[in-house]
């Protein structure tokens, strides 16, 4: 049934419904009295033109890597975990606490420490959901959609009456001690005689982001789990046939999902705010879903579309500094994303298909017509 | 509890589940017929910026209202679009319609009356006002049942009791008419209604059509009566509390009605910590009465409360030929 090239179906699909995307998106820009082109430019100068915007750019795309990752990995079982949001807020309450009270001798161990503990955490808030699904037969994008804001008000309980300090009156953790500072990329880079910018978020979260997006594919593509895990994906029936327990595939995805969604807390909690605040996560939980669309599922291109988003996500910062454009310019685009490569993914799909079949025709050697 | 506090008690708990009834009125019609729906949230919140943006321009609330309907209705198209003809995937879908609303209101609010997102505030002809029902005010002094009829059942907005009155038609459409038989059928086995001669295509855009006329007198009421104006994110969740309900409800008008007041007492609750305290003589958490609902969902889904089954063919887009 392949009807297109790979290529095609990697790199061309996703591509047109990028450009569709981003045509609307310049309409909405247009549409509100803006200039599109001098919006797009301001957004490259803004995110791209300097080792600061980069900096942003990059901080972002390590938390949208994640939850990309955690979404993708849900999708290849044909699991749809809305839940990142929830996971990633829980996660960061994992790394304040790893942060808050264990004394640290140095940073790369209060990472390792961290990356457990957030780990830890955003598996649990994954793991009931799941449990819920593959026991209970309740529907896992309901409950995960319901676990996110059990996790807000959780956290808010948590952060307003066990974890702020005496005397404070904001609802966030004190802040971690210096012992737990992980170095920003400028402290990584300046060694090697790299000048970035000091004043970037961007830190040693990244490295261990790229890891995961590795880590992620041997996963996938090249361990027994993996392929169990993409059969159960293709078809329930027959990995059940073929002995592979759904319990235990919907079990494992998601406890590794919850996992990735929580390591995001490393970069947002750990790297740069160094405490825990209310809505720490600022929907980076739901970008995940338009990442792992763009980046069809594959570590690869979730790491190439956490660094589109990241782009945006700065650039639409910069858009609302100097312009009248909001921020949740983003937003809509986020949605157009979601909307193109993921819901009308076969709007696409089928004329390109319908192409390729016509191409295929035209270029086989016509049929030898019989003698009269 | 004195009996005066009750009476204010569910007269809030009537007003906040409103916009929930109707939400999940919404959702019942498009989920029987076999589309989920989590765009419930995104409709409403688009139709309640829409709403309020005309009726702050025209003055008329009567017009924001058809606005508001308006605005729901092109996103059900786009979701319909989506899900039934080019058969995509209906929780992404309604993902992209929620993220799209929740954009496009404030990007549309701030390019179009600058005030941070939001709109004016909504006065005199621009806001549904309170209806007071005959004899209300004369009946008010009788004891017991006369603040019951003139506190709790007069005194609200038209939008309520079209809130109200849509649980018996709903149920009537659905249940006593052929075209609500047709539209079960087509969320139970769609093959059926197309071996029958019937469009299983327009029998779905009909529903999610429906869902969103629902979902935008909803939003309406959101911003026209509840409130007084849009601001930023101001359906904050009650779609997916809608979703809840539906769930709760086990896919039933009169259980929907049931399950919305139910949660909208939890949100009458929650503003009013101190009526808690005195029932319970327990200081309960805001935090922990804000996910209630949520917990509560959760605990549902999980059927340890009943089993709720779902229209058997929602969320799959139909094929003709297989």
């Amino acid at each position: 049934m392949d009807v297109m090239p790979k290529w095609a179906e990697v790199i061309l699909v996703p591509l047109i419904s990028l450009i569709l995307a981003a045509i609307i998106s310049a309409l909405v820009i247009l549409a509100i009295g803006e200039d599109p082109v001098a919006a797009v430019k301001l957004m490259v100068s803004g995110a791209l033109g300097s080792t600061y915007g980069w900096g942003y750019t990059l901080y972002y795309a390590t938390n949208f890597m994640f939850t990309g990752l955690a979404v993708a990995v849900a999708f290849h079982a044909r699991l749809f975990n809305i839940g990142g949001e929830g996971q990633a807020a829980l996660g960061g309450l994992g790394v304040a606490l790893a942060c808050l009270y264990v004394p640290w001798p140095h940073w790369s161990l209060a990472l390792l420490g961290a990356i457990v503990m957030a780990g830890l955490f955003g598996a649990i808030w994954a793991a009931v959901p799941a449990y819920l699904q593959a026991k209970r037969g309740s529907h896992i994008v309901i409950t995960t959609i319901m676990f996110n804001f059990i996790a807000a008000s959780l956290l808010n309980y948590i952060l307003v009456n066990v974890l702020r300090p005496r005397g404070s009156m904001d609802p966030a953790t004190a802040r971690f001690p210096e012992g737990v500072h992980l170095p920003s990329l400028h402290e990584v880079l300046a060694p090697i005689g790299i000048g970035f910018s000091k004043a970037a978020p961007a830190n040693i979260s990244l490295l261990v982001a790229v890891l995961a997006c590795v880590l992620v594919w041997v996963l996938i593509w090249r361990t027994r789990l993996g392929y169990e895990l993409r059969a159960y994906g293709h078809s329930e029936s027959a990995a059940k046939y073929a002995g592979i327990s759904p319990f235990k595939i919907t079990m494992i995805t998601m406890i590794i999902s919850g996992a990735l969604a929580g390591l995001m807390a490393i970069n947002n909690v750990m790297g740069e705010a160094e405490r825990l605040v209310l809505n720490a996560v600022e929907g980076a939980g739901f970008i995940g879903i338009a990442v792992a669309l763009m980046g069809r599922s594959h570590p690869f291109g979730v790491f190439l579309a956490a660094i589109l988003f990241g782009f945006l996500y700065q650039g639409g910062a910069e858009l609302a500094l100097w312009t009248k454009i909001p921020r949740e310019l983003i937003v809509v685009i986020q949605a157009l994303v979601i909307l193109f490569t993921g819901a009308l993914d076969n709007m696409v799909r089928m004329p390109l298909e319908r192409m390729f079949l016509a191409m295929r025709r035209a270029r086989a050697p016509k049929p030898v017509e019989p003698a009269e | 509890m004195d009996f005066l506090t009750l009476i204010q008690l569910l007269d809030s708990t009537v007003r906040l589940a409103t916009p929930l009834l109707l939400a999940c009125l919404a959702g019942l019609f498009s989920e029987r017929a076999g589309i989920f729906d989590i765009g419930l949230e995104g409709k409403m919140l688009a139709a309640a910026f829409f709403s309020a943006a005309v009726a702050s321009v025209t003055g008329s609330v009567w017009l924001g209202l058809l606005a508001g309907i308006a605005a729901s209705l092109a996103l059900s198209a786009l979701h319909g679009v989506a899900s039934i003809t080019f058969r995509g995937n209906q929780l992404i879908s309604g993902v992209a319609v929620n993220f799209l609303a929740a954009g496009l209101t404030v990007l549309i609010a701030q390019s179009w009356f600058q005030q941070g997102g939001r709109t004016p505030s909504l006065i005199g002809g621009g806001r549904f006002t309170p209806i007071t029902l005959p004899f209300a005010d004369a009946v008010a002094d009788v004891p017991f049942l006369g603040p019951i009829y003139a506190e709790l059942i007069s005194g609200h907005s038209i939008l309520v009791y079209i809130a109200f009155a849509a649980v018996p038609l709903t149920w009537f459409i659905l249940f006593r008419t052929r075209f609500g038989l047709r539209l079960r059928a087509v969320g139970e086995n769609p093959a059926a209604v197309d071996t029958a001669g019937v469009s299983v295509v327009a029998l779905r855009y009909a529903a999610v059509g429906i869902c969103g006329v629902l979902c935008g007198i909803a939003g309406a009421y959101l911003s026209t009566a509840l409130q007084a104006g849009f601001v930023k994110d101001m359906s904050a969740g009650r779609g997916y509390i809608a979703l809840a309900a539906l769930i709760f409800a086990k896919w039933r008008p009169w259980y929907a009605l049931y399950a919305t007041l139910l949660f909208g007492l939890f949100g009458a609750l929650e503003t009013r910590p101190d009526v808690i305290t005195a029932l319970t003589g327990m200081r309960v958490q805001g935090q922990l009465l804000g996910a209630l609902p949520y917990i509560m969902t959760v605990i549902i889904l999980a059927g340890f409360v009943g089993r709720a089954t779902p229209p058997r063919a929602g969320g799959e887009p139909y094929v003709k030929e297989r």
